[in-house]
């Protein structure tokens, strides 16, 4: 996961990658057996603690999610940490200093 | 002379065409004027855009279509603000430095290690006789030490041949026609660019030059200068990066010609006749596009 975090006005623009390959369960391998669902559930990101963004998501979202918001109050040198979680359970924490 | 002053003052494909026969013409009369000749034909061909395209500055053509279509460009800048190709250089860059089998690397085949050589690529060997093009050179230099070729359109190859192209970032290509043997592969590629094939009847001409800038459908037709500077590119169609032969096979299925293997001569030529057209831009590579 790649995080770019950058104070634009009175607001920080947070925009973010997910290397994730977001298999619908639909698809079929060469072979023609169905390739296993797995993809990302839930997208939350956190400043001081504090929830300022978060996403459900399902099939219908791209390999490699692009996602990106905004939120008023974020400071330019504090960190901003985001996580997902996906359909097999796993989950990954990045953080990112505000530029 | 007389035909020469009358060639210029018609900017037409049909032109470009009958420029290929007096180069050859030329040819015949003044062998040993090969460097003109390619200065020539690279005047006319980049003359032919700035024509067409008066208001487009020469360094923008690098960025294909969205030098010209100002809806789509917004997108893809921002698009690049944050390239989906990120992942795909990290992983190029990990590949390019894991040692072969036999304890050498990537770096030990290439000048200056295999960083900011992009823009020399491609070029004619003339010990070989032939176009070595950057994937080519990657492939050839796993086979020496005894490595797997790797496959030419996507995947690895890919993702190294774009950690290389980034590390080249703003050098310019300089592509040179120095010798016979070299002007008769750049002259093989000239004349697949302008050859009508495929069901549809199109030449790489006929779209990227006498409609470029016009709609197919939905989309603009990119200028064909400049094509060769942004690849590998990750497309969105592929969700993926691809290389420039990829493009061409997707080229030539398009007109419903059969396409030919990447890294065939026929592709490899079409390449370095390109690129040699493209004289003076500089590398961007690796890019996105639609």
């Amino acid at each position: 996961m790649k995080i770019k975090a950058k104070v634009k006005g009175d607001a920080v623009a947070v925009k973010m990658l997910i290397n994730h390959a977001m298999e619908t369960g639909r698809r079929k391998d060469e072979s023609g057996q169905l390739i296993p669902a797995h993809y990302i559930n839930e997208v939350v990101a956190k400043y001081q603690g504090a929830v300022v963004f978060s996403a459900h998501m399902g099939t219908a979202v791209s390999k490699d999610p692009y996602l990106s918001f905004a939120f008023k109050g974020g400071v330019s040198g504090e960190s901003i940490s985001v996580t997902w979680v996906d359909s097999h359970g796993e989950t990954e924490t990045k953080e990112a200093i505000i530029k | 002379m007389k035909r020469k002053s009358w060639m210029l003052s018609v900017g037409s494909i049909i032109v470009m065409q009958c420029g290929l026969v007096y180069a050859e013409s030329q040819l015949a009369s003044k062998s040993n004027d090969i460097a003109g000749q390619v200065k020539h034909d690279v005047e006319v061909f980049q003359g032919f855009f700035a024509d067409r395209f008066s208001k487009v500055e020469f360094a923008d053509y690098r960025n294909g279509v969205y030098a010209l279509d100002a809806a789509a460009r917004e997108q893809w800048l921002e698009i690049e603000e944050f390239p989906p190709y990120e992942f795909s250089v990290d992983e190029g860059e990990a590949l390019f430095e894991t040692p072969f089998a036999n304890g050498k690397s990537y770096a030990d085949c290439f000048e200056n290690g295999g960083i900011n050589i992009r823009q020399n690529y491609p070029f004619f060997d003339e010990a070989l006789g032939e176009v070595i093009t950057l994937e080519l050179a990657i492939n050839r230099c796993r086979e020496s030490n005894d490595e797997a070729p790797l496959p030419y359109k996507k995947g690895a190859i890919a993702s190294i041949s774009a950690y290389m192209a980034s590390t080249s970032a703003g050098e310019v290509l300089e592509t040179e026609v120095a010798s016979e043997a070299a002007y008769q592969a750049y002259s093989e590629g000239k004349k697949f660019f302008y050859t009508k094939r495929g069901q549809l009847n199109f030449s790489c001409a006929d779209c990227h030059m006498e409609v470029s800038g016009l709609r197919l459908r939905a989309d603009v037709l990119g200028p064909a200068l400049g094509q060769v500077t942004g690849f590998p590119v990750y497309r969105s169609m592929w969700t993926e990066l691809g290389t420039l032969h990829r493009r061409y096979a997707g080229c030539n299925k398009n007109v419903r010609a059969l396409p030919f293997a990447a890294q065939s001569i026929e592709y490899r030529n079409l390449e370095y006749f390109q690129s040699v057209m493209s004289r003076g831009l500089s590398v961007n590579g690796p890019s996105a596009r639609k």
